[in-house]
């Protein structure tokens, strides 16, 4: 009797053990709240080893229709819409929540927002052009900011500054300057149209992207992408990982491109030019076969748009300010390219950015006051204006713990101001750690 | 002992089934905004509804929030173009979403299109949406607990062509990643069915 053989006839080599006690992630206990709505089906199915059916077009067991159903349900999702009720008029529910922790509300008040700068550091030779973006924060908690031909690096530890870039006059004057995300490697863009990419750490250049026709004047990162936008209009994407860089080019501006700004996910482009259009590019529409590359085209600032931001607190909102003939804020739904709101500064619109702690934006301006004014969003009220420079905020960036903002003018002035809060003050519940790890738990 | 088979039916429009999801809904959030101690319980009264006692809230602000939300999911709830509406509470602090109120809706198409209405009696409803509201009251026992002050918002899925007020933005689904789900009971007026579920994140202690 062959016992071996006769076995493996009823099993194949490459059948798989059921594991007879396998615990199911979900459902740990068998409390059933509602018997109708338990998927007997399922259950059934599980227990009696899940073995693969052949599907029968007449019949389909009925697990299977459910379980079709049930995906059937979640890719509806593409086919409906998902709006969130946002009544502008009520914002008595934050109200509320104030008095409902009387031991939080010191927190909660409005903080003290101080009108005068923390700090202000010489910048000479910093040049007065709107379409450049001279200055830049990295991760790495340094400031890299372009003075004339040369790129400076202040560490915001010390006080230490130092010259990263230094370049002759046929090369320069820097046009842009931009940290990667590992707040090491530095994009700087120039005048005469080249982007050199620089190690902040050996401090020495890396690598030469050349492919636009005139000056670079704005650059963004996605990972390892570096987006730039030019003079001659176009926006490069490059792949730094690639020897071929340039991984495709979006059209679409006719003007230069001031503003470039990838949002908070990393799929979409938003760009602002000196046309007075802002576009928004998606990565996976970077094929040309569509009649546009852009997935939505906003028309109704009047002026330049330099300043862009994408809102850390609600996904697909977009920031923008328009120059000195529009002078306003507007606010755009990514998704649909609806412009949700528009707030008139009075004054030339140069930079926004979003306070990443509390729901705040900021914005910098030109003449009369050349102030920064503070906004609570989305009532657009004015929470604080900071004065003290003297000509145009042209350019501004915001320190890698967010609460920090730097501006820079023409006024040979670079200011620091502790704008978005104070990091000694953050409320304890905010943390996630647990303060009491070691202590054992008690079932 | 039977109960008595032979209750009168009702006749139940569309207009009228609408009203009766709206109005379901909007106790239901204000139950779970009150049982979940998103607002103080102090700013709550008693109200009695579906033979139970019911807490609405008396702060002005969410009362109008609700009321004018639900208005809105009467009208798409009319056009038969609703789909689920949620309830979100997330975390003030960190904006993180903790508990997920889905309530699905399935609409009869024949209804929404030829304008015919159904039989069904009105106690039978009541009793349906009872037998929900006390769950809701009852989840307090598994929901792991909101010690943090949170905030709620709802979401509304919609179908493609429906109409949007400018109080409506879009917004993406806030999910909570591996959510613990229950199931609770639905409750049907023939016109529209609406099914309740609760996703919750996974409380830290449980996890092995």
């Amino acid at each position: 009797m062959d016992a071996g053989r006769y076995r493996s006839s009823l099993r194949s080599p490459l059948s798989d053990q059921m594991p007879l006690r396998k615990k199911p992630r979900r459902d740990l206990d068998r409390f059933i709240p509602n018997r109708s709505a338990m998927d007997f089906d399922f259950a059934h199915f599980m227990l009696t080893g899940g073995k693969v059916e052949k599907e029968c077009a007449a019949q389909c067991s009925p697990s299977k229709c459910a379980y079709r159903k049930h995906l059937a349900e979640i890719f509806n999702i593409n086919r409906s819409r998902i709006l969130s009720f946002k009544d502008k008029d009520s914002p008595s529910k934050d109200v509320f929540q104030e008095s409902f922790s009387p031991a939080q509300t010191p927190a909660k008040r409005r903080r003290h927002i101080p009108t005068s700068a923390e700090k202000t550091l010489d910048a000479p030779d910093l040049l007065d052009d709107f379409y450049l973006n001279l200055l830049d924060w990295g991760s790495g908690n340094f400031l890299a900011i372009a003075l004339g031909n040369l790129v400076y690096l202040w560490n915001a530890m010390n006080g230490d500054a130092s010259v990263l870039v230094a370049v002759e006059d046929d090369v320069g004057p820097v046009t842009s300057v931009r940290w990667a995300p590992d707040g090491r490697h530095l994009a700087v863009g120039f005048t005469n149209s080249h982007v050199q990419i620089w190690d902040s750490s050996t401090s020495k250049l890396v690598r030469t992207l050349k492919g636009h026709r005139l000056r670079v004047g704005s650059l963004d990162w996605n990972n390892s992408i570096l987006t730039t936008g030019g003079m001659d209009c176009l926006i490069i994407n490059n792949d730094l990982r690639i020897r071929s860089h340039g991984i495709n080019v979006y059209e679409g501006h006719s003007q230069e491109v001031c503003g470039l700004k990838w949002s908070v996910s990393g799929k979409e482009l938003a760009s602002g030019g000196n046309d007075n259009l802002i576009h928004i590019w998606n990565m996976s529409m970077a094929s040309t076969n569509s009649a546009t590359q852009w997935r939505h085209r906003m028309e109704e600032h009047t002026s330049a748009v330099k300043a862009l931001a994408w809102c850390p607190f609600q996904s697909n909102l977009l920031a923008s300010g328009g120059g000195v003939g529009d002078q306003s804020i507007k606010f755009w739904n990514s998704n649909t390219g609806a412009c949700l709101n528009s707030v008139n500064t009075g004054s030339q619109v140069c930079c926004l950015l979003w306070n990443r702690h509390e729901h705040e934006l900021l914005s910098s301006h030109g003449f009369n006051d050349n102030q920064l004014i503070l906004w609570k969003y989305p009532s657009m009220l004015k929470l604080s204006e900071l004065y003290g420079h003297t000509k145009r905020v042209l350019y501004m960036t915001q320190s890698p713990d967010g609460y920090t903002v730097a501006s820079g003018a023409p006024d040979e002035t670079l200011r620091l101001w502790k704008v978005f809060g104070d990091p000694g003050k953050v409320k304890p519940a905010a943390k996630m750690t647990e303060p009491f790890p070691n202590v054992a738990r008690i079932r | 002992m039977a109960s008595s088979k032979t209750a009168t039916k009702d006749i139940i429009t569309l207009r009228g089934s609408a009203a009766i999801v709206s109005e379901f809904f909007g106790y239901a959030a204000n139950s779970i905004l009150y049982n979940r101690g998103v607002y103080p319980e102090e700013s709550f009264a008693k109200v009695k509804k579906y033979g139970l006692p019911l807490l609405l809230t008396q702060d002005e602000g969410v009362k109008s929030f609700i009321s004018n939300l639900n208005s809105q999911l009467s009208e798409w709830l009319e056009a038969g173009k609703l789909q689920r509406i949620v309830l979100v509470i997330m975390s003030k602090a960190t904006n993180e979403v903790l508990e997920r109120w889905n309530f699905s809706i399935q609409t009869d198409e024949e209804v929404v299109e030829k304008g015919v209405s159904r039989e069904k009696s009105d106690k039978e409803i009541m009793r349906e949406i009872q037998a929900i509201m006390r769950q809701i009251i009852s989840s307090i026992t598994y929901l792991p607990c909101l010690d943090e002050p949170c905030i709620f918002d709802v979401l509304a899925y919609t179908d493609k062509e429906a109409e949007v007020p400018i109080t409506w933005i879009e917004s993406d689904a806030k999910l909570i990643e591996n959510p613990q789900m229950v199931k609770l009971h639905s409750f049907d007026t023939k016109i529209h069915k609406v099914d309740t579920l609760v996703s919750y994140k996974n409380d830290e202690w449980d996890e092995e």
